[in-house]
């Protein structure tokens, strides 16, 4: 009997270790990402707040620009992004997950949104973006057109019908009365966009911000048909944010001048 | 006698693997079941990863088992270094594993260019599939069948060899059947390592119905549009190697 009581103080002992130790990890965690400015002295005045934003894949560089500008305009504010594909996001949103505004790549993204009345107050389109053919620097397969695009020799790589940037593709295959037989349909554009620039793909169809976002890493051919598959872009404050004021503050930056001149200088149009 | 605190700690680590496979068992729409899993693209990349991880673990046996019985007998410098090689795939992530085969086989990688003008273009093909799945599955078969050598130890053959038996005949007729279980056991693993293959293969192979849209890849596209399929086909996957460990368990246990 005794032997029974000793092992069930050991294991009660094991099992308060355990404790301490995940709460010191999540002491550790709390600190790690406290915002940037805790340690000043201007801390204290303005309580520190955060702003969790989630974003398309495709608005990674801009965004991280126009965050950076409000958190020097907000003090105290930190702004933490997440990027990932749109459909990904709207996933994690509808399980809950803690974000204050959703910024898509594609008006049938922000729909499921709508639909599941997560947004607070209107979605707004705030830039949009076209289709453009990426070729590997040279362009060794001599594309020209889009109509080169159909050809057996080209390998293309296209984005699956799935993505959004996939069903732009379709349809401009469908405006140009193509049809393409790719080599690969991947998950996203940022997929092609790699095929592309490690030369195992002869020309890829990606949006017309990645092809500048590349630098000279690859070449890009503008085509006509490119304005029958227009993508909008919209972005909505999000209904559960603990943070309401200053995610409308965020989505009326990123509609702003500023906001607008970021995005423009990156490629894309206005919606 | 199992300390009872180990046995509540097992139970937790039983939980965490077993608690999100019936989460997901949960949420499958099994009055659609059979549509989601019989739609004509599901059944083509089914059908790709069955025939592409048979293919994979078999190119694991070939070089796997002579690759096993080198790092488990042999004497030379750096065979440390060259075992800790091999089993890099393990730890690496598999997207790591498809960039570096991207830079081998790729069009412009350090084969790929001999490949391409000997006329063989690995990128985009089903071979691309099979040797992604092959590079993270082998370590799989060589850690095991590598253990299980050293365990049998060699007294076995050195009678064989001194009864005049050939290496070659040795080998096959002593070394192999005395590891069998263990070589089972490494084949079941990579075989269901391939199946479950899936960043190296968009890395490198690409993603296209029938060719190089492996079952993992399908999940992860339909995922975008169709939830119900995607939940549908990872029940698919789940039952697929479920049942391939647990005959092998049996069959071994038969032995």
């Amino acid at each position: 009997m005794t032997g029974y009581t000793h092992r069930g103080r050991a294991s009660a002992r094991i099992v308060a270790a355990g404790a301490v130790g995940l709460l010191a990890a999540g002491a550790l965690t709390a600190c790690g990402t406290g915002p940037g400015t805790g340690g000043t002295a201007d801390a204290d005045d303005a309580a520190d707040r955060t702003l969790t934003v989630y974003a398309a894949a495709s608005l990674t560089s801009t965004f991280e620009q126009i965050a950076e500008e409000f958190e020097a305009t907000h003090d105290g504010v930190d702004v933490e992004l997440s990027f990932a594909g749109s459909s990904d996001l709207v996933a994690q949103i509808q399980q809950g997950a803690p974000a204050d505004v959703f910024a898509s790549a594609d008006t049938a993204n922000m729909d499921k949104i709508v639909t599941d009345d997560l947004q607070a107050g209107t979605p707004t389109d705030f830039a949009s973006n076209t289709l453009m053919i990426a070729v590997p620097p040279g362009n060794p397969a001599g594309v020209a057109s889009l109509a080169g695009l159909a050809g057996d020799d080209v390998h293309l790589v296209v984005c699956a019908p799935e993505v959004p940037c996939g069903a732009a593709t379709e349809r401009v295959e469908e405006a140009a009365g193509l049809t393409f037989s790719p080599v690969s349909e991947e998950q996203s554009v940022t997929d092609v966009l790699n095929k592309v620039i490690t030369g195992e793909a002869d020309a890829g169809l990606v949006y017309v911000t990645d092809v500048r976002g590349a630098g000279d890493k690859v070449e890009g051919i503008e085509f006509p048909e490119s304005e029958s598959a227009v993508n909008v872009y919209p972005i909505a404050a999000l209904e559960r944010s603990a943070e309401p004021e200053l995610a409308q503050e965020f989505v009326d930056a990123v509609l702003g001048q500023e906001g607008q001149q970021v995005l423009g200088d990156a490629g894309f149009a206005a919606p | 006698m199992i300390p009872r605190w180990v046995a509540a700690v097992a139970a937790v680590g039983a939980l965490l693997v077993v608690l999100p496979l019936a989460a997901m068992a949960a949420r499958v729409n099994w009055a659609d079941f059979w549509t989601l899993i019989t739609s004509e693209s599901s059944v083509a990349a089914l059908l790709l990863s069955l025939r592409t991880s048979a293919v994979s673990t078999l190119l694991c046996l070939v070089v796997g088992v002579p690759l096993a019985l080198v790092l488990a007998r042999a004497r030379f410098a750096g065979i440390d270094l060259l075992r800790s090689l091999v089993l890099v795939p393990l730890v690496l992530p598999p997207v790591v594993g498809g960039i570096a085969l991207l830079y081998t086989f790729g069009r412009r990688g350090l084969l790929g260019e001999s490949l391409e003008l000997a006329g063989i273009q690995i990128a985009f093909s089903t071979a691309a599939v099979v040797l992604a799945q092959t590079f993270v599955a082998l370590p799989f078969l060589v850690i095991s069948l590598e253990g299980a050598i050293r365990t049998a130890g060699t007294r076995y053959d050195v009678v064989a060899a001194t009864l005049g038996a050939r290496p070659t005949t040795v080998l096959f007729r002593v070394t192999l059947p005395l590891v069998w279980p263990g070589l089972l056991s490494g084949t079941v693993l990579s075989f269901a390592r391939c199946l479950g293959e899936f960043g190296a293969t968009i890395t490198f192979a690409g993603s296209l119905q029938g060719v190089t849209r492996t079952l993992p890849l399908e999940i992860y596209l339909q995922r975008e549009t169709d939830p119900d399929a995607a939940v549908a086909l990872s029940f698919v996957l789940v039952a697929v190697a479920v049942l391939v460990i647990g005959l092998t368990r049996r069959s071994r246990s038969a032995l």
